[in-house]
């Protein structure tokens, strides 16, 4: 087994300022078992007294090569493994998966299995949404927030179980469609829920919206600018609380996103309180969309009839030779994607998750690559953070919503 | 408008710089480059055409093949205009070498460190060229395609040999 090397300190002498290296300020560890860190994530602080001066993070704990284990499976083994990187917005990253094969592969997707994605998508929104809100909350005091958000999401999780069997990794979204029709009483579980919801988002601004504490907590702490935030690539409710009303979803739509009516929020100052904003607008968004997907869900088969990479229905094996062929051969081998590459942006509750697959023509992903929105926002986060006392700076952390399993992969 | 405006920054930047369309990439439309022309092409893309943000950075290895060994992808996205481009830059197998544009966008800054992880390929100018996934003793890059895919073996008491071959640090040892 291998040695550990220490880090030697001149590698990292370059990160700090003159004065740390003088004795003049504290270089202090924070995490990676901290729990204001949302996860594995290690800081170190150069602190000036309170005040933190630089901030470096290190990444990396939870890196689990998904990357490169994907080269190994099949294109729709692959799938399985996209759940597990953002773990509170999985079938939004199945479903920016499966769009970057339908693209690579020219499959088309019948409107009904579009209609049931959104539906799911912005479900999932909203109960990512919450876990933030539950989580940001309590690092900043409001211990009550999280038992409250928590409850409501576990009746979407309830809603993904019925559809998928799974309350979390679903994989329900197949390339061309969907694993399975929704269950009858799907739209009676999502209607109850939007009706539900808003008068629990009420609950949630009595709460925090106008609380003192919470607003000295987050106004004017974690500011960055329009144009930095574009510098460093910031998308989604970074982005937007800065005011720039960037959403995939509007820019390039997808999925049938065009035919809803939607605002995307935005907020002026840029700090964590138009951030909290911002996402609290969205839930309320997400459950429009909602409403009007259910409203004008059409009927029809839930995925494609391209039997070269949608397995034929069950009710056909008995009667037909070819379907039969036709499984065997997607069950046994795959399906064959031809040459190419693409890169399929989508809008996930944190911001634009990308994904760029690459075909070399075979059963298998050539390349896979995420970009993943947790990756691009921590990079941001030592300029948000400067300036500001360590209390402010587990507020930062929870303003930009990161998850480490997405941002190490 | 916008994909005018896409139409002509391809057919502008593939003249001034002498480019060739890429085959490969089905969406976006997408240039290829070579290495040194990148940083010229970034300070275009940003201060000419609009191209304001960059979306992605990232890397394929085409091993055993060696020239061009690697292909880098930028990913570029205009907010003004609301369109993307990529150019694709190939990197020969031998000591591969890119200039950094962090300078002209600053979120290039941990994917260039990421290339450099993953891939091996050395960035220039950059300012902080660590590790950032790995560790920082690590031995090679993991994406690479000669880099073998890890495995844990599960131990039976017929395979000891075996997995002595691989792991030595795992030898079964009677008690």
């Amino acid at each position: 087994m291998q040695e550990p090397v220490e880090v030697n300190y001149q590698e990292l002498k370059h990160l700090v300022s003159e004065r740390a290296l003088q004795g003049d300020t504290v270089l202090l560890n924070m995490g990676p078992q901290h729990p204001s860190t949302h996860g594995v994530l290690r800081l170190l602080l150069e602190l000036d007294g309170e005040v933190i001066i630089n901030c470096i993070p290190d990444i990396g704990f939870l890196h689990t090569g998904i990357e490169k284990n994907m080269e190994s499976k099949r294109w729709e083994m692959a799938e399985v493994m996209t759940d597990r990187t953002d773990y509170l917005n999985t079938t939004g990253n199945n479903l920016a998966y499966c769009l970057a094969i339908e693209r690579l592969a020219e499959l088309d997707v019948p409107p009904r299995a579009q209609a049931v994605r959104v539906i799911l998508v912005e479900l999932e929104r909203i109960s990512n949404h919450l876990v933030w809100l539950g989580t940001h909350a309590l690092d900043l005091a409001a211990m009550s927030m999280f038992l409250y958000c928590f409850r409501e999401r576990e009746s979407i999780l309830d809603i993904k179980e019925m559809c998928s069997g799974q309350r979390m990794m679903t994989t329900y979204f197949r390339p061309g469609g969907l694993w399975r029709d929704i269950p009858a009483d799907f739209e009676i579980a999502v209607r109850r829920f939007i009706r539900m919801f808003p008068s629990r988002i009420k609950q949630y601004d009595a709460l925090l919206k106008k609380n003192p504490i919470w607003l000295d907590r987050t106004r004017n702490i974690g500011k960055i600018s329009a144009q930095d935030a574009i510098n460093l690539s910031c998308t989604g409710p970074v982005l937007r609380g800065s005011g720039v009303a960037y959403d995939v979803r509007k820019a390039q739509p997808y999925s049938g996103y065009e035919q809803y009516d939607f605002v995307v929020p935005t907020g002026t100052h840029g700090d964590v309180y138009d951030r909290y904003l911002v996402r609290m607008e969205e839930m309320r968004q997400s459950l429009r969309i909602i409403q009007q997907a259910l409203d004008k869900l059409p009927y029809g088969p839930f995925r494609s009839n391209n039997r070269k990479y949608v397995p034929p229905p069950r009710a056909e094996l008995g009667t037909s030779m070819e379907a039969v062929i036709h499984h065997f051969k997607l069950w046994t081998e795959g399906f064959n994607i031809p040459k190419g590459a693409v890169y399929q942006p989508v809008e996930s509750p944190k911001g634009e998750l990308g994904y760029y697959l690459e075909s070399n023509g075979g059963n298998k992903p050539y390349r896979v690559h995420m970009r993943t929105p947790s990756f691009v926002h921590l990079q941001a986060l030592p300029f948000m953070c400067k300036g500001h006392l360590v209390a402010d700076l587990v507020g930062i952390i929870g303003s930009i919503d990161i998850v480490l399993g997405d941002c190490d992969r | 408008m916008s994909e005018e405006h896409l139409k002509l920054t391809l057919k502008a930047i593939k003249e001034r710089f002498g480019l060739k369309e890429s085959q490969l990439m089905s969406f976006p439309p997408t240039l290829e480059a070579e290495p040194e022309k990148i940083v010229d092409i970034c300070q275009a893309l940003r201060d000419e055409f609009g191209f304001n943000f960059l979306c992605e950075l990232t890397a394929v290895d085409y091993w055993p093949e060696e020239a061009p060994r690697f292909n880098v992808i930028y990913g570029f996205y205009s907010h003004e205009n609301n369109v993307r481009m990529a150019v694709r830059v190939p990197l020969g197998g031998d000591q591969p070498t890119l200039p950094t544009v962090e300078g002209i966008y600053r979120g290039a800054n941990w994917h260039e460190r990421e290339l450099w992880d993953m891939f091996g390929i050395n960035i220039t100018g950059h300012s902080d060229l660590r590790r950032i996934i790995m560790p920082h003793d690590w031995e090679g890059h993991p994406l690479r395609k000669d880099y073998p895919l890890g495995y844990e073996e599960p131990q039976f008491t017929f395979n000891y040999d075996e997995i002595d071959q691989r792991k030595h640090h795992a030898r079964y040892e009677e008690a």
